[in-house]
């Protein structure tokens, strides 16, 4: 099946010009309100305003959210610890980033 | 039919206890999930310890396994190899639905009534679907019209997921970073009762580049450059992704020193920076006319390299 003949799809970038509200949040990650707001509780996820009903998701929260989900689905972690990984995730993949410059030759495929 | 030995996946005895093959899942799961690792076949080792797993958590499909490989051991099948389970072997089993050549599918549709989701029970908007797009770091710093090749999970009647392939022609706006998500209204599953349809996020993900190496907005190129040009300042000309650029380097500067081009990182509000890391590069003395160059730079500069290990 192709959509090539109804001409290219244009979308929006979520980190740019949208902020997910909870609800956009949850059907995006195929979640139940309350395990965002664990999310939430965790730091995992920072939105602004004050209450959920105000709460607005930007920058990586929709990345940051189906990868704790996945993890806590997959591994059997908690929440805390689905955090903890992506924090450390966070620091390897700068660490990655800096050593691809210094050692160009032996940087990842 | 394909025999795999689950328990070889797992790397747990036939006898193993629950409690056992959890465990060995759980480590495998980490090891290989394909956010953690970075091994090239992460995702398929990640599927199959999955697979297994999925069969020998459970009691009921566990016994089912057993009797099935009892079978296979007797014809003397090898991991692998093609065997065909007896008739009547999953007699006490529910089965449920047609001829399958594959050994997970044959458990998803024999427990299918267990496993199966509440088909027919969803209502209202469509589900939103994810998939990964793949672009060139000049794609971000242009804008480009991409074919994405989409694997579209949709369930059927029964509860059970199937996959449809599906080609979409998509516009990447310029300035786009790794990781950012594209929304494509209306793109993912369909509605349910008139319900509008789910949404299709795009995940971007940048190739590999030769060149450069990008950390959110900023680009990095390592730079070569000769020695006399970082003693004695030089301007070069530098390719960046947006095409080639001049670039001033001042005299005095050291290998590893990064040259900044304020702006010339991925566009946008604010746009990125690109940085040059300067590597200095020694010609090598391989002809008489270097040696003696390198000779002369030896008896005429009085630079030890090691003054700063003496105590």
């Amino acid at each position: 099946m192709t959509d090539s003949d109804k001409g290219p799809l244009r979308g929006e970038v979520i980190e740019e010009s949208v902020q997910l509200t909870l609800t956009e949040l949850c059907h995006a990650c195929g979640a139940q309100p309350d395990v965002i707001v664990e999310l939430v509780d965790h730091g995992v996820i920072d939105p602004e305003g004050a209450n959920a009903h105000d709460w607005r998701f930007a920058g990586d929260s929709l990345r940051r959210s189906r990868l704790a989900l996945r993890l806590v689905r997959d591994l059997g972690v908690n929440v805390a610890g689905a955090g903890l990984a992506l924090e450390l995730m966070a620091r390897i993949d700068h660490l990655q980033a800096v050593l691809d410059v210094l050692n160009p030759q032996r940087s990842r495929p | 039919m394909e025999f795999k030995d689950y328990y070889q996946t797992l790397g747990v005895a036939r006898e193993a206890t629950a409690d056992d093959i959890k465990r060995a899942y759980r480590k495998l799961a980490r090891k290989y999930h394909p956010d953690l690792s970075k091994m090239a076949d992460a995702e398929a080792r990640f599927k199959e310890v999955g697979e297994a797993y999925e069969v020998l958590k459970d009691a009921e499909k566990r016994a089912a396994y057993d009797k099935l490989g009892q079978h296979w051991r007797a014809a003397g099948a090898r991991p692998g190899e093609d065997v065909k389970p007896p008739p009547g072997w999953d007699s006490g089993f529910e089965f449920r639905g047609a001829e399958t050549e594959d050994l997970a599918d044959l458990f998803e549709s024999m427990f299918a009534h267990r496993t199966r989701r509440a088909a027919g029970g969803a209502r209202g908007q469509g589900e939103d679907h994810h998939a990964k797009v793949q672009i060139d770091l000049e794609d971000a710093y242009r804008g480009a019209r991409v074919t994405a090749s989409l694997r579209m999970p949709t369930m059927d009647a029964e509860g059970r997921v199937t996959f449809t392939e599906r080609r979409v022609e998509v516009d990447i706006p310029r300035g786009v970073r790794e990781g950012q998500h594209l929304r494509l209204a209306g793109q993912g599953g369909p509605g349910h009762g008139g319900a509008r349809a789910g949404d299709l996020y795009l995940e971007i993900v940048y190739r590999p580049h030769r060149l450069y190496h990008v950390e959110r907005s900023d680009v990095t190129l390592v730079l070569p450059v000769a020695p006399w040009e970082a003693a004695l300042g030089a301007d070069v000309i530098v390719p960046t992704p947006a095409g080639r650029v001049q670039l001033t380097v001042p005299a005095g500067s050291t290998h590893g020193r990064r040259l900044r081009l304020k702006g010339r990182g991925i566009p946008g509000d604010p746009p990125g920076d690109l940085y040059a890391v300067l590597s200095v590069t020694w010609p090598p003395a391989d002809t008489q006319a270097a040696r003696k160059l390198y000779h002369q730079m030896a008896e005429t500069m009085a630079f030890d390299p090691r003054a700063t290990l003496e105590g």
